[in-house]
């Protein structure tokens, strides 16, 4: 008997027992519709988290104080006090094209907590101190008005770019409010620029913050223990391809500026590749996570589809008994039950994809209700993999009925009641 | 002379637990191609166990067996089912339709398992040749119904059908007619007489019934497992 027709026959077979059929199915679907959605929106996840680290700047390093140790277990500066703190005059040692040819724009900031104010609303926002280079750096864009730029910074003066959800905080709105004065902690500012709307990234939301020139936030807002502290230096690598040698460049120029020696640095140097990875660890915990759900969830599924085809072999008994006496060989009989369980459980499969696919659908409208920028992605890999997996189980779980089926005597089994 | 069947001494041993079961004790008879032969006998006298060795079935215990110049004896599962296939056709007292196949479906089942280049892979000639079969047994008004909306003699007839399809060397019927009234049983017993008549294909029928056995040309006697007569 030829594939084809063992097909058909699987095919008759299961529709005409649908409502078994579907029961039997439910296991395979229910796991399978679970994988497909959890991948789709971990998927979804990992496209949002890749993105906004991606958002925040273009071949970007960043260079905190203190060492890489202290960063991972206590990323506080108080972990740090022995170490030397970083300095504008380390931002402006890197930003030499000769020492630091791989590294193309140098931002230091500085950076804290604080409250703005306008016609009595209040907000908590982040307060930034940067130089002009800030918003090259991390790839900011104007919605209106202008960045900070140098005289600003030379001027000391009062003036603040803000974010658009910090504006809406305190005015309501965050066009045509160039102009306009807040207070920062109580002292005014003249609002110069607004920025556009980047949505949340991975390091909060840019959105909700107040840039201010570098000085101005240095001498009057964000106090620190020397005149030329900074928190954190932003540097922007020449290429993607230079972004291991701009770190390397860095290394080099601090160590020799702290005089520290090699493997006691007092300063970590972190690429968006770092965090990537460490995002990457992350999501492959989470996929071996998933897998093993999957994994349990097609074992259960399989186990039903095994239960009901012994079920179904017991009861086509005489069936099975009169093929075999109209010449069915042994292999006919094996070919026409592993094909009924390996389709029903492709069937199931099937099922499975749309379901998950409309569960991850219906997660990204959730989440797009909600404001969050999140798209689950259902990929083929996924698709091809859930069904190749449910047919796999499908076939596995039916050896050991079809193998009854296919050993029974036909005498015995055609004068089975 | 034509032999169709030739045994020699078929045993037959079930092993029921401790107990040995003898259903054949040394059996030894011919049949020639195109005989109608009855074969009688009490209950549990092993006219079934004869019926399922002679339609390979079942091996005997011991014993020889050619079927239309084959030694059988000897032959392994698959083998037999070829066997089966292309010599053997099967009418049973119950039928045995698949109730969810329509007539032509049952009756084409068999090509399906055949290895013969005529049908393996041709469903067209598998088709026309269920419908003539069909034609045969007079049902080509009947060829898309199921079972369940046959009368019992047409199901026997679509049995009969699904019997002579493959054009076999024998047909076995153990108690056709046993399901069917006597009105319906004598056209059925007519129709498989018929049938040997113009095709001279081998007819073996297991009976209980005297006046069946009165319309064939041997009536081979079983007790205990034993030839009582007609060999
Ligand atoms: N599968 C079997 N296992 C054990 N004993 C059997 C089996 N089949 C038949 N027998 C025994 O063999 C004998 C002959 O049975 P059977 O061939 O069915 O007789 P009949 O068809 O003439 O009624 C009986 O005693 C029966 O109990
Ligand atoms: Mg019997």
């Amino acid at each position: 008997m030829s594939i084809a027709q063992a097909f058909l026959e699987a095919l008759e077979s299961i529709s005409g027992n649908k409502l078994r059929s579907g029961l039997t199915v439910l296991g395979i679907v229910i796991g399978v519709a679970a994988v497909i959605a959890m991948l789709a929106v971990g998927n979804g996840a990992e496209a949002s988290i890749t993105g906004s680290i991606s958002s925040i700047g273009t071949n970007l390093l960043f260079v905190f104080r203190g060492s890489p140790e202290s960063q991972q277990e206590a990323p506080d500066r108080s972990s740090a006090q022995n170490d030397r703190p970083l300095t504008l005059a380390d931002a402006s040692a890197l930003a030499d094209p000769f020492a630091a040819p791989s590294v193309a724009i140098v931002a230091p900031a500085i950076q804290g907590n604080g409250m703005i104010t306008f016609a009595g609303e209040n907000a908590s926002t982040t307060i930034t101190g940067v130089t002009p280079e800030y918003f090259a750096v991390r790839n900011l864009e104007l919605s209106e008005g202008e960045f900070i730029n140098q005289e600003h910074l030379l001027g000391r003066m009062s003036v603040v770019v803000l974010g658009p959800e910090a504006a809406d905080a305190i005015m309501g709105r965050h066009d045509g409010i160039v102009g306009e004065s807040i207070r920062i902690e109580g002292q005014p500012f003249r609002i110069i620029g607004v920025l556009e709307a980047k949505g949340g990234g991975a390091f909060g939301s840019e959105d909700n913050s107040a840039y201010l020139p570098f000085t101005t936030a240095q001498a009057r807002l964000l106090k620190r223990n020397a005149r030329d502290e900074v928190d954190v230096i932003f540097v922007q690598a020449t290429s993607g391809e230079t972004v291991p040698q701009a770190s390397e460049e860095i290394a080099n120029i601090l160590r020799q500026r702290h005089r520290t020696p090699i493997g006691s640095d007092d300063f970590t140097v972190f690429t968006q590749q770092d965090f990537l990875q460490t995002f990457g660890a992350i999501t492959g915990v989470l996929t071996i996570f998933l897998g093993g759900i999957a994994g349990i969830s097609l074992l259960v599924g399989g186990i039903g589809i095994m239960n009901i085809m012994l079920v179904s072999v017991t009861e086509r008994t005489r069936e099975i008994g009169l093929r075999k006496a109209l010449g069915a060989r042994r292999r006919d009989i094996l070919i026409q039950f592993l094909t009924e369980s390996s389709l029903l459980s492709l069937i199931g499969g099937i099922i499975g994809i749309i379901l998950g696919w409309l569960i991850s659908y219906a997660v990204g409208q959730i989440a797009a209700a909600n404001g969050t920028d999140f798209i689950p992605l259902v990929t083929t890999d996924a698709v091809a993999l859930a069904t190749i997996f449910s047919a796999a189980v499908g076939l596995f779980f039916g050896i050991y009925p079809a193998n009854r089926a296919a050993s029974l005597e036909p005498v015995e089994a055609l004068r089975y009641e | 002379m034509d032999w169709v069947i030739q045994t020699h001494d078929l045993r037959k041993v079930y092993q029921m637990g401790e107990v040995e079961v003898e259903a054949l004790r040394g059996v030894s008879f011919n049949i020639q191609r195109g005989e109608v032969v009855a074969i009688m006998g009490p209950s549990g006298s092993g006219k079934s166990t004869l019926m399922n060795t002679l339609g390979c079935l079942d091996r005997p215990s011991a014993g020889e067996y050619v079927l239309d110049g084959e030694t059988v004896a000897n032959l392994n599962d698959d083998q037999l089912a070829d066997v089966r296939n292309r010599k053997v056709g099967f009418v049973f007292q119950s039928f045995n339709l698949l109730s969810r196949q329509t007539a032509i479906t049952n009756v084409e089942l068999p090509l399906r398992y055949s290895s013969n280049s005529k049908y393996a892979g041709n469903a067209k000639g598998r088709r026309a040749r269920a419908i003539e079969a069909l034609k045969a047994v007079g049902l080509e008004n009947r060829m898309t119904h199921r079972p369940a909306e046959l009368s019992g003699g047409q199901q026997q007839r679509v049995a009969i059908a699904r019997a002579i399809v493959n054009d076999p060397a024998i047909i076995m019927a153990d108690e056709p007619t046993g399901n069917l009234d006597s009105k319906v049983g004598k056209e059925i017993m007519k129709l498989l007489l018929d049938l040997n008549k113009e095709s001279g294909t081998t007819l073996i029928i297991i009976t209980h019934d005297p006046t069946i056995a009165e319309q064939t040309q041997r009536v081979i006697r079983l007790r205990d497992g034993l030839l009582e007569s007609g060999s």
